[in-house]
């Protein structure tokens, strides 16, 4: 989206594509009208992403202000309107708080609003519930796919919360240490993991029938990103890790099933995919 | 915020009679005799000496005359000077609206010129407008006041004859200028560095973040986002420096010739006549005290979550 500073950011090479347009090509101009009208983005920590001194409704009717060349009242009752829509109780009496007078659900609820004010084609939610308490998450999250649902948008949810995952995606790629090693339709990757990493990730998720038992966890710890291992970059902390695990960087593959017939949308960037899958 | 501001104001009242007890106090322990200078070089008459204090009341004790004085100021008599005989009160008003001019412009300059050399810096920080403007800074810190005023004295006023080298006309502001900008270099340097660390590190702050990603220009993210988190700290500094810049102009106002507050308060140091130096003190004690209830106030217009009880 051209939201990171370059430099230090760099793009060494690749497109990103958006409706056939590579936004890498464009000049800044053309990139600023398509962020927030056509991508929008919610962050995870909506206090310190929220401007401190300007009321919500003001950063709400912002987005009408620049994009739409809309007038203050226009965009305030605008505003108000949005807000009704992310079920933020007395709106109109609300609009001019400032974000430090909400509450941590109520903030997110204003970005999740803000993101959605000109009806974007996609939204890119970076851990939006990571800053809440459990219950509030799941009324973040059911409002998040509710509105998704309604608006007939593109949603990509970055998580590291897989239950959360389940209710929302339809497609899920894992990543590690900067690559995908998994994609798959949702309910295939729950099932049928085919990388280790995936593996090990369901394995540590809590379960209710298995009270008493420690629970799972990846032995090792995540990557210093500055020093990647070599190879798969997952080696020193895989099960299964070969020889060749430690040299050779496994390239995502498509998966099959032990037949060759195809399984559509799956993919996988591990040496020993078949194994984990069918093994 | 009504008996905030209440309580602020009766605050004052002890500053004030705590200041002016100092100064006087300080004015009477320092060395000479403001009636014996009367007399310049020649030897004085002690009876004349005598008959003049006792009219003047300075044979009283020290208290006695300390609540003499307060007793006149509360009814706004500021006394009279011991040369010349005349109330101070004229005096301090004929200086005052003269350093209160240099004084604005000065903080002027120091306001839009810091400011906006700042949000440059800030903004492209570790470029060449930021280098440069880090090194002007620094150099204006560095070099004393008055080297600064006897430059652009020496050059602007007599080399290439821009300016009269000295003040003619105190009233005429045109006449101002270069007093005003040289009163404000010290300070506009420091509003600069504020200013541009300010913004540097309110720059890679969530919430510019998601001001950039709603799309917005560029320049509404800075002047609407980023300026106004940025202001607090160079407010502080600004406010403060209203009562440095209306009793600090001494050397300036030295240089140039100006007769404000700063000349009047040199020529009644040398001259040790204390009550005119209380006076005047007081007079910016109380300039300092409101300009930072204003600065406090202002807070609370800046930064919403700031509110007072």
């Amino acid at each position: 989206m051209g939201i990171l500073d370059m430099p230090p950011g760099k793009i060494p090479q690749g497109e990103i594509l958006f409706r056939g347009q590579d936004m890498l090509k464009m000049s800044n101009e053309e990139r600023r009208k398509i962020r927030g009208r056509k991508i929008a983005m919610i962050f995870q920590d909506a206090l310190s992403s929220l401007n401190p001194v300007l009321s919500v409704g003001y950063q709400l009717g912002e987005m009408f202000r620049v994009h739409e060349g809309m007038g203050r009242k226009e965009a305030k009752a605008k505003a108000i309107e949005l807000m009704e829509r992310v079920k933020i109780p007395a709106a109109k009496e609300r609009v001019n708080d400032y974000p430090h007078q909400f509450s941590g659900g109520m903030r997110q609820r204003i970005m999740i609003a803000m993101a959605l004010a000109l009806e974007p084609d996609l939204i890119i939610a970076d851990e939006p519930t990571t800053a809440l308490d459990v219950t509030v998450q799941a009324q973040v999250m059911d409002l998040l796919a509710e509105l998704q649902r309604e608006y007939n948008m593109g949603l990509i949810l970055i998580t590291h919360d897989l239950g959360v995952v389940a209710d929302v995606a339809d497609k899920i790629a894992v990543m590690y240490a900067g690559r995908i090693v998994e994609t798959a339709p949702v309910h295939e990757l729950y099932k049928r993991p085919a990388h280790p990493y995936t593996r090990g990730l369901l394995e540590s998720i809590p379960r209710l029938d298995q009270k008493g038992h420690e629970l799972y966890a990846i032995k090792g710890l995540p990557p210093n990103l500055l020093k990647i291992p070599s190879g798969c970059a997952f080696n020193p902390r895989c099960p299964k890790a070969q020889d060749i695990c430690r040299t050779e960087v496994p390239p995502l593959v498509p998966v099959t099933e032990q037949d060759g017939a195809e399984l559509t949308g799956r993919g996988s960037a591990c040496h020993f995919w078949k194994e984990t899958i069918h093994g | 915020m009504g008996r905030y501001v209440a309580r602020r104001l009766l605050q004052m009242i002890p500053v004030f009679i705590g200041t002016t007890l100092l100064i006087f106090l300080m004015v009477n322990v320092l060395p000479g005799d403001p009636v014996r200078a009367l007399w310049g070089d020649k030897p004085p008459d002690p009876a004349q000496v005598a008959q003049i204090k006792h009219d003047r009341g300075l044979d009283l004790p020290l208290w006695e005359q300390y609540l003499h004085y307060m007793k006149g100021l509360f009814q706004g008599d500021f006394g009279n000077t011991i040369a010349g005989n005349r109330p101070i009160l004229d005096e301090i008003t004929q200086a005052f609206p003269v350093s209160m001019r240099l004084a604005v412009m000065a903080w002027t300059f120091e306001l839009v010129v810091g400011i906006t050399l700042g949000v440059f810096a800030g903004i492209r920080r570790g470029r060449i407008v930021d280098n440069t403007v880090t090194i002007f800074t620094l150099l204006v810190i560095s070099v004393p006041i008055f080297v600064v005023g006897l430059l652009f004295q020496l050059y602007m006023g007599n080399e290439w004859q821009w300016i009269t080298p000295t003040v003619q006309d105190s009233e005429d502001m045109g006449q101002l200028v270069v007093p005003a900008l040289v009163l404000g270099m010290v300070g506009l340097a420091y509003v600069a560095r504020l200013t541009r660390t300010s913004i540097a590190e309110n720059r890679s702050s969530d919430y510019i973040r998601t001001a950039v990603a709603k799309g917005l220009p560029r320049k509404r993210i800075v002047t609407r986002h980023l300026l106004r988190n940025s202001l607090i700290p160079v407010v502080t500094y600004l406010g403060t420096d209203i009562g440095t810049l209306m009793g600090g102009a001494v050397i300036t106002e030295g240089i140039f010739n100006v007769t404000g507050v700063g000349n009047l308060l040199f020529t009644s140091l040398a001259r040790r006549e204390g009550a005119v130096i209380v006076g005047i003190v007081t007079v910016l004690v109380l300039v300092y005290l409101l300009a930072s209830l204003l600065v406090d106030l202002l807070y609370a217009v800046l930064d919403p979550r700031i509110r007072y009880a």
